[in-house]
């Protein structure tokens, strides 16, 4: 638990950074962390129920992580423009962290944010996804 | 790769009949013709082949007309997989290159008989991504003549051709670089040049490929024929900073290749005339994040788009002393990008006349840029973020599609009034557009419906629809005259 809430602690950090760095993105992107804050500060564990999805939407997600993130992070996730996202290399990152780069995706790099085509808990799927800690 | 033995050469002999019978088809047209000719082509390949393999032809021809006659639109179309019959002699080694190593192409011994001559003018090859294929095409009839497979990941691949147009050599993700003899419909080499790569390019010669890579960043060139590595040019672009990944590879008159630096923001010409000893001119601060990058078909400008800023930038190759200047500056008026969700492409189908037209980024626009005084003089409101914008190759039609959520959709844009003249909805995920060598018909492969579908570009009906596994890229022969191809 405590790992998990030193890498939000980490992940605020750094967020800070970037928005120093990007300033010009800063004000859409601090509104995007405000709307995710509640979410992403919140150190009790994952509610399972709260994240899942049906399995007809599963199928869908799971084809948009080969097909669409694939695009840019291999289809078999092993990287390419973007960074390689197979679960070896996201053991240090938390759920929530994960689901809201996915969602509201990385100001000043070529990450977009999903949250036109996904909720709050299939943001938080697809991150488990990528965990390989779904069921 | 291919299984070895027996079992793969047996394989090769029940599948050359095929390549007969393909031949003598390949003039007739689609559907309605293929089990037509066959069972024109089936006596004649019949009696050859039973010269040959007397026990295995009935079964061979039964299969293939199984094959031939099933209904379209299946999820996994059956075509015939020739490189189940390549051997090891015959395929050439698999060669692990990343340690530096090479692999040398290995003649072997041929048992396969010579098919009927046939140019390859017409052929080409469809990327199938997800299972690592490639379908063999011709558009004479707009057919599917083989199924190529073993060519590992084959995301975001692409292709380029041998001047006689008889080997393709693509580029996979996985930093594989194959080389598929199109004639015989099989791999005849292939290494692992990398562990992550973008895309490649081919020599003005045709003798050395270069191909593009995300990891290790750079570039690394390769003999043609041999696919031994002859260079290697990481792209070190500061001392503290790892080699940043090289895009935008293309091959330049003179034996250069041309790339950019996504991370490092630079242009990089290097000069091949002695492969041994590559030489390489630097052009730095060209901008944030270069994504992608075409050079015009006369081999002279060469233009990257920026993902990073609003703008281009330019550098004349015939005057490369004058260095890198911007082109578009602020095109977005410093308005919010939208959100891009699949990284646009650049290519030297952009050029319609004397202009230029590529995508915006973060914007619903198509740029039109005049090549005489690189300004920009329009900008055209598509339905979403362009990904392909590409000239017939007459010049007067603009084909262009998108990323999602509008990937359903093709639009096409009049070159001269610079106004959508035709909206198209092929269906979901229209991931790349292939000009037949006049331009008179468009190959569109269609991923999430497992086809690809010609078109007429005149008017705009469809004349063709076949089944393809995830399909992607297409590419056809015709690309190995063309420069920045």
């Amino acid at each position: 638990m405590s790992r998990m809430l030193n890498g939000l602690l980490g992940w605020i950090a750094g967020t800070v950074v970037v928005f120093a760095l990007f300033s010009a993105a800063s004000l859409a992107a601090l509104t995007a962390l405000a709307a995710v804050s509640p979410t992403a500060l919140d150190p009790t564990p994952m509610n399972a129920a709260s994240s899942a999805v049906a399995p007809d939407r599963a199928v869908i997600l799971r084809h948009l992580l080969i097909q669409d993130c694939g695009s840019c992070h291999g289809l078999t996730l092993g990287g390419g423009l973007g960074p390689p996202l197979q679960s070896q290399s996201l053991s240090d990152k938390p759920v929530p962290y994960l689901a809201a780069i996915i969602l509201h995706g990385r100001p000043g790099t070529a990450m977009p944010p999903w949250s036109a085509f996904l909720t709050a808990p299939e943001g938080e799927w697809l991150a488990r996804e990528l965990k390989g800690e779904n069921p | 790769m291919a299984g070895p033995g027996t079992e793969g050469r047996k394989s090769v002999t029940r599948a050359t009949p095929l390549l007969l019978a393909l031949g003598l088809a390949r003039f007739a047209t689609l559907s309605l013709t293929l089990t037509l000719s066959l069972s024109q082509a089936a006596p004649a390949a019949q009696a050859w082949a039973q010269e040959q393999h007397p026990d295995q032809t009935q079964k061979t021809l039964e299969a293939q007309h199984q094959a031939l006659t099933q209904e379209p639109n299946q999820a996994q179309p059956q075509y015939p997989a020739w490189s189940q019959g390549v051997t090891s002699s015959q395929a050439g080694k698999v060669a692990d290159n990343r340690d530096g190593s090479t692999s040398a192409e290995s003649g072997g011994a041929n048992t396969i008989p010579c098919p009927p001559p046939r140019g390859t003018g017409d052929l080409g090859i469809i990327v199938e991504r997800a299972t690592g294929s490639l379908l063999l095409i011709e558009t004479t009839g707009n057919s599917v003549l083989a199924r190529i497979e073993g060519l590992g990941d084959l995301s975001h691949a692409s292709a380029v051709f041998s001047r006689d147009g008889r080997h393709a050599y693509v580029f996979g993700r996985d930093g594989a670089l194959t080389k598929v003899d199109l004639l015989a419909a099989r791999v005849v080499n292939r290494v692992i040049q990398s562990g992550n790569a973008i895309g490649g390019a081919i020599s003005q010669n045709g003798r050395l490929i270069a191909v593009a890579n995300y990891e290790p960043g750079g570039v690394r060139v390769f003999d043609a024929a041999t696919l031994e590595q002859v260079a290697d040019i990481p792209a070190l672009y500061a001392p503290d900073k790892p080699a940043s990944k090289a895009v935008g590879l293309v091959d330049a008159p003179g034996q250069r290749f041309v790339f950019s630096l996504w991370d490092g923001g630079e242009i990089w010409v290097a000069d091949l005339a002695n492969p041994a000893q590559p030489q390489v001119s630097r052009f730095k601060d060209i901008g944030k994040q270069p994504y992608d990058d075409l050079i015009t078909p006369d081999g002279r400008y060469y233009l990257a788009g920026l993902f990073g800023e609003d703008g281009l930038a330019l550098l004349d190759l015939w005057h490369p002393e004058l260095g890198v200047k911007r082109v578009l500056p602020g095109y977005g008026r410093g308005e919010q990008p939208l959100p891009v969700y699949k990284m646009p492409h650049l290519e030297g189908w952009a050029v319609a006349g004397r202009r230029v037209f590529v995508p915006a980024i973060g914007r619903h626009e198509v740029l039109v840029i005049d090549m005489d005084t690189w300004t920009e003089v329009g900008r055209i409101p598509v339905a979403g973020q362009p990904v392909f914008v590409m000239a017939r190759p007459d010049g007067r039609q603009i084909w262009v599609n998108f990323a999602l959520p509008d990937n359903d959709r093709v639009q096409v844009i009049d070159a001269e009034c610079l106004a959508i003249v035709q909206e198209l909805r092929p269906g979901k995920a229209v991931l790349h557009m292939e000009f037949e060598p006049r331009g008179e018909e468009v190959w569109l492969s269609i991923r999430d419906e497992d086809r690809v579908e010609v078109y007429d570009t005149q008017t705009f009906a469809r004349v063709a629809s076949l089944p393809a596994s995830k399909p992607s890229g297409i590419f056809l022969t015709d690309r190995a005259h063309r420069t920045g191809f």
